[in-house]
């Protein structure tokens, strides 16, 4: 946690508060937090209770007779004869779904860190005519909302031709719907990452690339060798970002996949509790395992995650 | 070229479907017909006229007017007071930020559950205080669920405003503090003349992001309420997913979205020119 306290506010000059003032913040902070942590404490405690004692008044925030029950029904290491009368797990296949968010978040934030990382650089140190227009047109329509895009996108992934049995007309399947590529190719460049990352390139000096240059180094090797180790720190807030963004996702997913296999987590967990029977053990569990992975990677870059939204465009 | 493979994606799935979209609305479009017929304006002669349509602008402002004012306000409060030399900050900075990092879909689900009108937390914890004597069927209470909503929502985006207010705290110079208190402004004062003022484009910056994102609102919707009780929380973009994917109409469905695009265009717009101004 020393990370956190490195994040800290610059600490002001005067030292403590008159004790009046503290014990004022903390009436209003500690109750807030409490709170703000209870759903979530709720849920953890949830998930450790068997199905019955979670319907219980009062609620139980210690579980009275803690079980492994929903963990053991997600990673499916309970024998089948037990599942009957519940949910069968392999009708849903509940670690496919992690499984699917991990490779679609994973892809989406390589792509977009090479892509965008690419075309910031020619956007920040290279010269050509029009570049600037381009540049803005780039920002200009990428910042249409995702919601007016949404339709077009779904028709053009169902009609990708020669794929998932399209003729050359791009008639006849289902295209790239319910596909992996699918998943993440509508999000493998982003504008706000560009621009975030051509923010950040503009300031490397442009003498370290003529050196390079001089020493007859080719233009990747330049981007490769000299600009990325450079960007780390923005690389890394744009993994933060675009990580995080890509796991929770949620509309697009229900939208082109209609195969349970190929559910990401949210999506899993979301339709999960539309089913007539819900193991709401399970699903608790699961909550928590979709959630840890955010907070663990909250936890490792909080810094770069501070920066990031500093970076971000909050420079008045 | 290095712009190559960013251009083709954005080609395809933002100019191409910009144009596409725009196409849409001046079809009828049904995935199960083979005919696809033009018909001119009619779909947006049908939009005026629907009366889900404009329900669903009616509750989409109302979200967003209440969600982003209150998360701002709460992220705001809860800065200026972490800003201060308090023991166990970060404990109090981990604690608000927690919900944003939770993902969307697994705080509605637990949400869900609270609000429950059976077993759920919120009625026994309000009952037990005798706050309320009947137990309240929040989410399909017609007056309570959009407020349900909203709540639960702030609850989640207290978290980010708080963090770029703190970050927007520690950009105003430690000086113009200083030289207020030897002009000798009091603590209010110097909240009302310096820290306020410094927040601003931090506050401009929030209010723009948010609105433009709530107006999307979605996720919650479909996990909480389903658009229900009557229709009060159909938003448009769950109207614009039903018209699509319910009833496969992706003309009327894209004029829809197109709708909000014009709406959300003034903040677009905002958007761009605060992208723009770092820029220049």
């Amino acid at each position: 946690m020393s990370a956190a306290a490195e994040a800290a506010p610059r600490p002001t000059k005067k030292r403590g508060l008159p004790p009046w003032k503290s014990v004022l913040a903390y009436v209003i902070l500690v109750p807030g937090a409490i709170l703000f942590v209870a759903p979530l404490v709720w849920m953890i405690s949830a998930s450790f209770q068997p199905v019955g004692d979670m319907f219980s008044w009062p609620p139980q925030w210690i579980p009275d007779n803690p079980n492994l029950e929903g963990y053991k029904l997600f990673f499916g290491i309970v024998p089948e004869g037990e599942l009957a009368g519940r949910a069968s797990r392999a009708a849903i296949g509940v670690e496919r779904w992690f499984i699917n968010s991990a490779i679609v978040a994973t892809g989406i934030t390589l792509l977009q860190l090479l892509f965008n990382s690419l075309a910031a650089y020619v956007f920040a140190k290279r010269q050509f005519p029009g570049r600037d227009l381009i540049f803005l047109l780039f920002l200009a329509t990428m910042m249409v909302p995702a919601t007016v895009t949404l339709i077009p996108n779904y028709l053009v992934l169902k009609h990708i031709p020669l794929f998932g049995g399209n003729d050359i007309w791009g008639i006849g399947g289902h295209g790239m719907l319910d596909s992996y590529y699918g998943l993440i190719l509508p999000n493998a460049v982003s504008a706000f990452g560009i621009f975030l990352l051509r923010q950040y390139m503009q300031t490397i000096p442009d003498e370290l690339l003529d050196a390079a240059r001089i020493d007859g180094a080719s233009e990747f090797k330049i981007f490769w060798k000299v600009v990325i180790p450079l960007c780390r720190p923005a690389l890394a807030a744009m993994f933060i970002f675009t990580f995080t963004f890509a796991w929770e996702d949620f509309l697009w997913p229900l939208i082109i996949t209609s195969n349970p296999d190929l559910y990401t987590a949210p999506l899993g967990l979301a339709l999960f509790t539309t089913r007539n029977r819900t193991s709401w053990d399970m699903l608790m569990a699961g909550s928590v395992i979709a959630t840890l992975p955010m907070v663990l990677i909250f936890m490792i870059f909080q810094r770069q995650f501070i920066r990031g939204i500093s970076l971000s465009g909050l420079k008045g | 070229m290095f712009l190559a493979p960013g251009f083709v994606i954005f080609s395809v799935f933002t100019l191409f479907a910009l144009a596409f979209v725009v196409y849409l609305t001046f079809h009828e479009w049904s995935i199960i017909e083979p005919e696809k017929p033009f018909v001119g304006l009619q779909n947006y002669r049908d939009l005026i006229e629907d009366e889900r349509f404009r329900q669903s602008v009616i509750n989409t402002f109302y979200f967003t007017g209440a969600s982003v004012p209150l998360a701002t306000l709460c992220g705001l409060a809860i800065a200026l007071l972490l800003n201060q030399p308090l023991r166990g900050r970060w404990v109090f900075r981990t604690a608000y930020y927690l919900p944003a990092i939770t993902p969307f879909v697994v705080s509605a689900i637990v949400w869900k559950w609270l609000y429950n009108g059976d077993f759920g937390l919120f009625n026994y914890y309000l009952l037990k205080t005798n706050l309320i004597h009947e137990p309240l069927s929040w989410l399909s209470d017609k007056n309570l669920a959009m407020p349900s909503v909203i709540l639960m929502t702030v609850w989640a985006g207290v978290g980010f405003s708080m963090v770029v207010y703190l970050a927007g705290l520690q950009a105003i110079p430690e000086e113009l503090y200083e030289a207020a208190k030897v002009d000798g402004a009091g603590p209010l004062a110097r909240l009302r003349h310096i820290t306020l003022p410094g927040l601003l484009p931090s506050t401009v910056f929030l209010l723009v992001i948010q609105i433009i994102f709530n107006m999307q609102i979605f996720t919650q919707i479909f996990v909480m309420t389903r658009g229900g009780p009557i229709d009060k929380t159909t938003t448009v973009l769950f109207y614009v997913y039903e018209a699509a994917f319910q009833f496969y109409e992706m003309g009327y469905a894209s004029t829809i979205a197109f709708a909000l695009f014009l709406l959300l265009l003034v903040f677009t717009a905002l958007q761009l020119r605060m992208y723009r101004r770092q820029t220049a």
